[in-house]
């Protein structure tokens, strides 16, 4: 017995080691895919910071490495929202720039030279590959190794994930994905083995998904979820305890530590749930506890007399709170989550967030584009995920379904999609072909060493022993979800009958199982194309940067916005003024270095619209509020003579209905002809009087004689018109920026002069700059 | 009237049979349940002097009451880990378990040192 014994031994332990071996190598290549699938923006562009958002980042980087991290903590910025200023301390999330900064720090001590630039473009690169990594840990302890590797391959490539971690994309979701998957990870491995040591690092990850992403309160709102998940359908072990207390009070002090939230981390309805599902679990394990130490007669007695003292109790507590919730307006709940919860709350209170583009419902093709093959093997691996259930894979699925719901209402959520999906597919693959390959080892055998079945081999398993498995039914129901395999149909009615009587491991015929995997592969191929052309097509264009093909097959390229900053940078003082709206806000303060009135950070209505006002007044009414906020120069993007679509124009009526929305002098049907939208001969006066009219189109006859505009597909109404209060300084080459200077008022009046309000004597009354300027608002 | 000495007798008898159970704990369990109660009793005296006093600074509070409840919980957890009678834990060395517990602790108190204020 013990002779035959070792070499089988030997033998499972070399395969183990080889295994081992195996799959480290795996994690090392699908780390390298994760960073190189990311790199093709470097490659057709230059290594450059993409879209507006990360110029923000790419800022505060730079004074935190140039001035240090007490100085970073306490910055008040004086050059935006001139002139409130911003606290950068209080309300940025810091996490991704101590990140990069620390990278920077690391690298400039191992003597390699990497400039700020570099170290912001490549950080989310780096972190897609710890992010698929982390994703191999995840799904290693849902359901095994295998569907780990799977789970890491998917997530390496997976197109929504790449669209908002490219190389140059430097923003939140570039760490914060990251640190969502190893907070989970560190979750489940908590309540997997019940250490207190996991559960610590547990509540440092949150800390580090708090630092990174306003998202964190998926986080904090997910684990009660599936705590309570777990109690209500008897799972209540007292490894969910540990698991889930101390992730609550060290959760909430560490997230109350990071500036931006502060005590929001106890004050909002967003955190309530955490505290509510950390006093039913104090009260079940206490039920348990008791029920331990009585006998069951007593149990029921202390039963019935808590339950009606405690009734009463409870229902005092729950009308304070619902007493104290009910008395804010929003319940307690911060717009962002609220227009989560209720798509159509953004719409009708808060246009500012309705504009974005980013907040909008996803289309369903958008789910095949970002999603592909995975779309479809998520339902696979759900049902695989209930056979068997445990508490790791129960989490799998809750994660999968609110993220699903949570993605079709605002399409940049789709990005804490991916890794549910890229979970849940890898379940379903790695069942699959564990199924498969089974299927094909053991008919193999069968047909080759027929007389000498059951020596040997302890893993070996002929198709006619009886052993216990629940893979059976899985597998079956796995066939039913692959595209287009009407060849296994058959096999599979005949093999689930067998399998159903006699609870068998489901083996299938040689040649279909053959057939399977060659169609597994070929689908992973397809998936493997679908990324790499979505990353080099779609999601590598840094929005700084346009290019086109001409017809030549030549590439012309539009470097407009860059010339625009670089201009400013050249050729206006330091402290200048520059007003545009506030897409451009970010780039302004990080590129050109001047101070702007309103940027991307939208957190004061009222000065956005201010802007919006002055862009949709008459030259002289604009002037006036422009001169008010100290502005020197007024920039307007402008795509008509090239076809760009997302100039300012095109985003001109959210100006009218963000300044309507303050000033109701602003009525948005002033400026449409019959509910249209116009800017040809039939447009509104107020149209085409307003100052974005005349700054866009000041000069464009000029262009082609016509004034032909490519991306409104008509002649501009007004051709010919000079400006009053305003001059042109600079446009760039392809007219897509447009640089004016507010013009300073004239020293002498002709004709009738005007009385000012304080003392005003001779009939030339000079209106000194500097002197008492008149303030639109009195 | 029947009622209400049933239930004061099923009371009396509830409260007997937990004493009785209670009392066969061993004693290491017995220490770490006093420290849990010890630990409860300050986050509700903090909780009445915020209540006299007013809660400003409010951080100062916050982490005052949730350093009480936390090392209670910790201490919750550390019972669990240590209690024979969980079969799950066996293989979780009692000292293991106490060296995470110290260091959770530590974590804990370092970031309400921090938060202080």
């Amino acid at each position: 017995m013990a002779a035959p014994e070792n070499p089988q031994q030997q033998a499972a332990t070399i395969r183990h080691a080889f295994g081992n071996v195996l799959s480290f190598l795996i994690l090392l290549l699908i780390g390298v895919l994760a960073f190189s699938i990311r790199l093709f923006s470097v490659i057709k562009y230059e290594s450059v910071i993409h879209e507006f958002d990360p110029y923000f980042n790419y800022r505060v980087t730079q004074f935190l490495i140039k001035s240090g991290v007490y100085d970073f903590w306490n910055w008040f910025d004086d050059r935006t929202w001139y002139p409130l200023g911003r606290v950068i301390g209080g309300t940025v999330y810091p996490g991704l720039t101590l990140t990069a900064g620390t990278l920077w720090r690391i690298f400039n001590a191992l003597n390699i030279p990497l400039t700020v630039e570099t170290v912001c473009v490549f950080t989310a690169p780096i972190f897609s590959a710890f992010a698929a990594w982390a994703t191999y840990l995840l799904t290693k302890e849902v359901k095994g190794v295998g569907a780990g590797l799977t789970a890491a391959a998917l997530l390496a490539m997976v197109p929504s994930y790449i669209s908002r971690s490219v190389a140059g994309s430097y923003d939140n979701e570039a760490v914060a994905i990251f640190a969502l998957i190893i907070t989970f990870y560190l979750y489940i491995k908590t309540l997997n083995t019940g250490s207190l040591f996991y559960a610590t690092l547990n509540a440092i990850a949150y800390f580090y998904m708090v630092c990174s992403w306003g998202g964190y309160t998926f986080i904090i709102n997910l684990i009660p979820m599936h705590v309570l998940l777990c109690i209500v359908t008897g799972r209540y072990s007292s490894r969910l305890y540990i698991a889930y207390a101390p992730l609550v009070v060290l959760g909430t002090l560490l997230a109350a530590l990071v500036p931006v939230v502060g005590f929001n981390a106890v004050m909002t309805s967003e955190h309530f749930a955490s505290f509510l599902v950390f006093i039913i679990i104090h009260v079940v394990a206490l039920v348990y506890y008791i029920k331990g130490i009585l006998t069951p007669k007593m149990f029921r007695v202390a039963v019935t007399l808590v339950v009606s003292v405690g009734l009463i109790v409870g229902f005092a507590v729950l009308a304070v709170l619902i007493a104290l919730v009910a008395s804010s307006p929003t319940k307690g709940w911060s717009g962002r989550s609220l227009s989560l919860l209720d798509p159509t709350y953004a719409s009708k209170y808060i246009p500012i967030i309705a504009s974005v583009s980013e907040h909008q419902p996803p289309t369903w093709p958008s789910y095949f584009m970002d999603l592909n093959v995975l779309a479809f093997l998520v339902p696979a691996g759900i049902i695989a995920c209930f056979m068997p259930l445990s508490d790791a894979s129960s989490f799998a699925v809750l994660y999968i379904v609110t993220s699903v719901y949570f993605s079709g209402v605002m399409v940049r959520l789709m990005l804490v999609l991916a890794p549910a999906a890229c979970i849940m597919s890898g379940i379903a693959l790695s069942e699959a072909f564990d199924v498969l390959t089974r299927s094909i080892k053991l008919q193999l055998l069968a047909a080759t060493e027929n007389p000498q079945i059951n020596a040997g081999d302890a893993t070996k398993v002929t198709p006619n022993d009886a052993v216990k498995t629940e893979k059976s039914e899985d597998s079956v129901k796995e066939r039913s979800s692959r595209k287009s395999k009407k060849k296994e149909k058959e096999n599979v009615e005949k093999a689930s009958s067998v399998s159903r009587k006699e609870k068998r491991l489901l083996v299938l015929p040689l040649e279909a199982s053959m057939i399977a995997v060659f169609l597994l592969v070929l689908l992973g191929a397809f998936y493997v194309v679908h990324c790499v052309w979505a990353a080099a097509e779609a999601y590598s264009a840094p929005s700084i940067v346009l290019t086109t093909r001409s017809n030549d097959g030549g590439l012309h390229v539009f470097d407009d916005f860059r010339e625009a900053y670089a201009w400013l940078s050249h050729n206006t003082e330091v402290d200048d003024k520059v007003a545009s709206w506030w897409d451009y806000g970010y780039q302004t303060t990080a590129m050109a270095n001047r101070t702007v009135i309103v940027d991307n950070n939208t957190w004061n209505n009222t000065h956005i619209a201010t802007v919006g006002t002055a862009m949709s007044s008459p030259e002289k009414a604009a002037w006036e509020i422009f001169n008010s906020l100290d502005v020197k120069y007024v920039l307007v993007v402008f795509g008509g003579l090239v076809g760009y679509p997302s100039d300012d124009i095109n985003k001109f009526l959210w100006m009218v209905r963000i300044g309507g929305g303050v000033f109701p002098h602003i009525k948005e049907p002033d400026y449409l002809r019959d509910g249209q939208y116009r800017i040809d001969a039939q447009a509104t006066p107020t149209m085409l009087n307003s100052l974005m009219y005349k700054l866009s189109y000041y000069r464009f006859v000029e262009t082609d004689g016509r004034g032909f505009d490519r991306v409104r597909h008509t002649e501009i109404g007004k051709k010919h018109f000079k400006l009053t209060h305003f001059e042109e300084v600079f446009t760039t080459h392809h007219w897509m920026v447009r640089l004016y200077k507010l013009k300073s008022p004239k020293n002498r009046i002709r004709g009738k002069t005007k009385k000012s309000k304080s003392k005003a004597t001779t009939t030339t009354s000079s209106k000194r700059i500097g002197a008492r300027k008149k303030n639109p608002w009195h | 009237m029947g009622r209400s000495t049933t239930t004061t007798k099923d009371a009396q008898a509830l409260i007997h049979s937990l004493r009785t159970a209670y009392a066969a704990t061993p004693t290491n369990l017995k220490i770490i349940d006093l420290y849990i109660v010890f630990a409860v009793v300050t986050a509700i005296i903090q909780v009445g002097y915020m209540a006299i006093v007013g809660s400003f600074p409010f951080n100062s509070f916050l982490s005052g009451v949730l350093s009480s409840v936390g090392t209670a919980v910790l201490a919750v957890c550390l019972r669990i880990q240590v209690n024979k009678e969980n079969k799950e834990f066996k293989d979780i060395g009692q000292e293991r378990a106490f060296a995470d517990f110290v260091l959770c602790n530590l974590v804990l108190h370092l970031v309400i040192m921090n938060f202080l204020g």
